[in-house]
């Protein structure tokens, strides 16, 4: 996700267009990007957290939760 | 003759439009291939614009891991002087070359039109030929131009001289300070989002002015 000060332009866009449907009540949208990856067993979380942090997500401009389903 | 190569991506457009204004300033092109990661002895490089791998995760994000920004990464960290055009300056910020992003426009729109920019620095091998606060206009096209940077960074950038060229007459998309290009510390490494080689023919360009990159890349590496 994008992080907190960073302008999300698009995720603006996205609440204009919810405006336009007529929905009241949402006073924000944030708009990021969401990857599911097969892995195995012995991947653990600080390898994903690598994964994530050197191509999947930019930490300069975003942040990331890594979560297992 | 000065040899100055030209990496071409998978996506890459405007290598053609960089090996010529490289060969217009007097210098040899040497075309570089992504997936090497020979350098084949050039004294610079040039990562050109485009949308490579399709701007697919973010722009400029796969092509950072290429086989040849490795070598790009090695050779710019011993001084050798690279200049990244929009998707290369992408491409640098993402390889970590230079800090900061870039981030969708603020008007959400592809931008595309004749840009005047100021040059506020001279103390890098791509502007060495300018003077400070000359004022040149060429070509900006992109839709993910916006740069930004932590307000620490920004801070520093502007301390250390490091804010190559500025917006004048207008911010197309929002960039914070106005910032159209950055150098690394050592201001051997430039990037900027407009594009100076689209810049060097009257025939083709707004002006002549971009080709003053090219031209200061020689000097420089002629007075090393």
């Amino acid at each position: 996700m994008p992080k907190p000060e960073i302008l999300d332009v698009q995720g603006q866009a996205v609440h204009g267009a919810l405006n336009r449907l007529g929905i009241s009540g949402i006073s924000d949208v944030r708009q990021g990007k969401h990857f599911e990856l097969e892995v195995d067993d012995a991947i653990d979380d600080e390898t994903l957290h690598k994964v994530a942090g050197e191509l999947l997500a930019n930490p300069v401009i975003e942040d990331w939760v890594v979560t297992r389903a | 003759m000065t040899r100055v190569g030209v990496i071409t991506f998978p996506g890459t457009l405007d290598d053609g439009d960089a090996a010529r204004a490289v060969r217009r300033s007097g210098a040899e092109a040497v075309a570089l291939w992504h997936a090497d990661h020979d350098l084949q002895g050039v004294e610079a490089v040039v990562v050109p614009g485009g949308f490579s791998y399709g701007d697919y995760l973010r722009a400029g994000a796969i092509a950072s891991m290429a086989p040849i920004m490795r070598s790009v990464v090695d050779a710019a960290r011993g001084g050798m002087p690279v200049l990244g055009i929009c998707n290369g300056f992408q491409i640098l910020c993402e390889a970590g070359l230079l800090p900061g992003a870039l981030l969708r426009n603020a008007g959400l729109h592809f931008v595309c039109r004749d840009q005047r920019l100021r040059v506020e620095t001279v103390a890098t091998p791509w502007t060495s030929g300018f003077a400070a606060g000359d004022e040149i206009v060429v070509p900006v096209k992109n839709i993910d131009g916006r740069y930004h940077a932590d307000a620490a960074t920004l801070e520093q950038l502007e301390a250390e001289n490091r804010v190559v060229f500025r917006y004048v007459g207008g911010n197309p998309n929002g960039s914070l300070n106005d910032i159209a290009g950055i150098s690394s510390a050592d201001g051997r490494v430039v990037g900027l989002m407009p594009h100076p080689e689209h810049a060097i023919d009257a025939l083709t360009g707004p002006s002549t002015d971009g080709l003053g990159l090219f031209i200061s890349l020689l000097g420089a590496v002629a007075a090393a």
